[in-house]
């Protein structure tokens, strides 16, 4: 099993979007990066993440991976959240046959899973229907 | 840099290989490439193998390989860049020759994947994907190239039956290609009605679950002479291209950007144009990926990917043939073997003994390899020496 290290040093992420503005040519990071793929500079200054966006693409997991076996099927998306900045999620709370592209969601704080023999309780973003 | 040659290539059937362990597997293809080869003795190793500490609990295959095949105490690595990770293993094994480092080297590659249940496998998977920002939130290798597809499908109009005909297309030609894991044919109507996996992909748009392996033997072509009659076949360019592994961090959801790269160093290496190529061997691990696959590669415009199969032109006998050994789609996956049996089957075409499955008048050829959602590709054209 995991120690809870792995778990706690994604939290600033996972609960509360904490992203990067490279100070050099302001591109945006999630998650943040030591060094800027765009420009090289390493300088950053933290930002919060825009929570509202639109879907770029999306599916329906009908067969999951071990850890998420349980919760299928379950839809999961793309979205590019205003300002830029793309992340890949659940979509919860839809009706499957609503999801389309360019769909507005919004980031919602939600519980992802739990570890088995009384393990963590994942929580991080999920998103969901304006 | 020295040219080089591929003298010898081996692999056996691929299947559930329940009965065999992943040492057995490996060794007994290496055998046959050796044979093939007729060489005596090599020099040192490479096997791509992208995840045996997930699928079986073994790491340090390099030694622990070179010990079963008789070869220990000379150099042996194992090489990993996913589901890339054996061509990523004959990319080294073409510099170990072309350096001068080593004449007589081995490119292996292998996968043991039926040890572990479905959920199991599923997850060791998806870690090509990236651990802490998709495979957290839940997604899996099906579901990364469903969203590639509905992406291509929007921008593009690309048709759920487009993508079936990738899969017919494939089965048909694995149908001819004894070392199949599925060498049969299907339907459209049989993709179209078959399990759902992650909408809009079924089972028989998911290349499988497969216990296999591969090998090639290479050497300087100066010396093929030395150890073989068999007709030598040349490496005429090898390349490698990195993109990021998380899908949502690209520009272009359907645009496979390291397969492009890949692509246009393996043309400027070899001197040639897609144009010049008899037939090409591509990582099809789901219908949709043939499709951005054979757009990145500069046979189809981007976006028109979606036609070949349904037009015939990258059937055998159209344009340009894609996959005529049936692909991974019905020859099956074992993730780091699929590399190398690229090569084994490029080799069979350009020695003009692929049976009924041969290109006619196959004189040059390409392999592309890719891991993960196309964040690892390597590509290798070869052509008769």
């Amino acid at each position: 099993m995991s120690t809870s290290a792995k778990y706690w040093r994604g939290i600033p992420q996972r609960y509360r979007l904490e992203a990067e503005r490279c100070a050099s040519c302001g591109m945006e990071f999630f998650p943040p990066r030591l060094v800027c793929s765009g420009c090289g500079a390493r300088k950053f200054m933290p930002i919060k993440l825009n929570d509202h966006g639109k879907l770029l693409t999306y599916t329906v997991i009908r067969v999951g991976p071990s850890e998420f076996c349980e919760q299928t099927p379950y839809a999961m998306g793309i979205v590019e959240l205003d300002g830029g900045v793309r992340m890949t999620a659940q979509i919860a709370d839809v009706d499957f046959d609503t999801l389309e592209v360019g769909m507005p969601l919004k980031v919602e704080f939600r519980k992802i899973r739990e570890e088995g023999q009384a393990g963590i309780l994942c929580y991080g973003y999920k998103f969901v229907p304006e | 840099m020295r040219d080089v040659a591929v003298i010898g290539v081996g692999m056996q059937k691929w299947g559930e290989l329940w009965e065999k362990s992943l040492r057995d597997i490996f060794t007994e293809s290496a055998m046959l490439a050796i044979d093939d080869a007729g060489v005596d003795h090599i020099d040192s190793m490479y096997v791509g193998c992208m995840s045996s500490g997930l699928f079986v609990g073994q790491e340090h295959l390099g030694s622990l390989l070179a010990d079963y095949l008789g070869v220990a105490p000379i150099p042996a690595l194992r090489v990993e860049s996913a589901c890339a990770s054996g061509g990523a293993a004959f990319r080294q094994a073409f510099f170990d020759v072309a350096s001068g480092a080593n004449d007589v080297v081995l490119a292996g590659g292998v996968e043991k994947m039926t040890d572990i249940d479905g959920g199991g496998a599923t997850f060791a998977l998806s870690t090509a994907a990236d651990a802490e920002y998709e495979v957290y939130n839940g997604v899996t290798f099906p579901g990364l190239y469903a969203m590639i597809a509905v992406a291509h499908m929007n921008a593009y109009g690309t048709t759920r039956e487009q993508l079936a005909a990738v899969a017919v297309k494939n089965h048909k030609n694995g149908a001819k290609n004894p070392h199949a894991q599925y060498p049969f044919e299907v339907t459209v109507e049989q993709v179209l009605s078959s399990v759902m996996i992650a909408d809009p992909l079924t089972i028989l748009d998911c290349s499988p679950i497969t216990d296999g392996a591969a090998a090639a033997i290479l050497c300087p072509l100066d010396m093929v002479g030395d150890f073989t009659d068999n007709e030598p076949v040349k490496i005429l360019s090898s390349a490698h291209a990195t993109d990021s592994i998380a899908l949502h961090s690209r520009k272009d959801l359907t645009w496979l950007s390291a397969v492009a790269k890949a692509g246009q160093i393996a043309y400027e290496g070899a001197g040639l144009t897609p144009s010049d190529l008899d037939f090409v061997e591509v990582h099809d691990c789901f219908t949709i990926a043939e499709i951005a696959v054979i757009e990145a590669l500069g046979f189809f415009e981007k976006g028109k990917g979606g036609t070949g199969a349904v037009s015939g032109e990258t059937a055998m006998g159209g344009r340009i043939p894609v996959n005529p050994s049936g692909g991974l789609k019905s020859k099956g996956h074992p993730v780091g073997a699929t590399g190398i049996a690229q090569i084994v089957e490029t080799v069979t075409q350009l020695r003009g003994v692929a049976g009924e499955r041969q290109v006619d008048g196959a004189k040059i050829g390409m392999t592309q390899n890719m891991g993960g959602t196309g964040g690892s590709c390597v590509a290798h054209i070869l052509g008769k020496a």
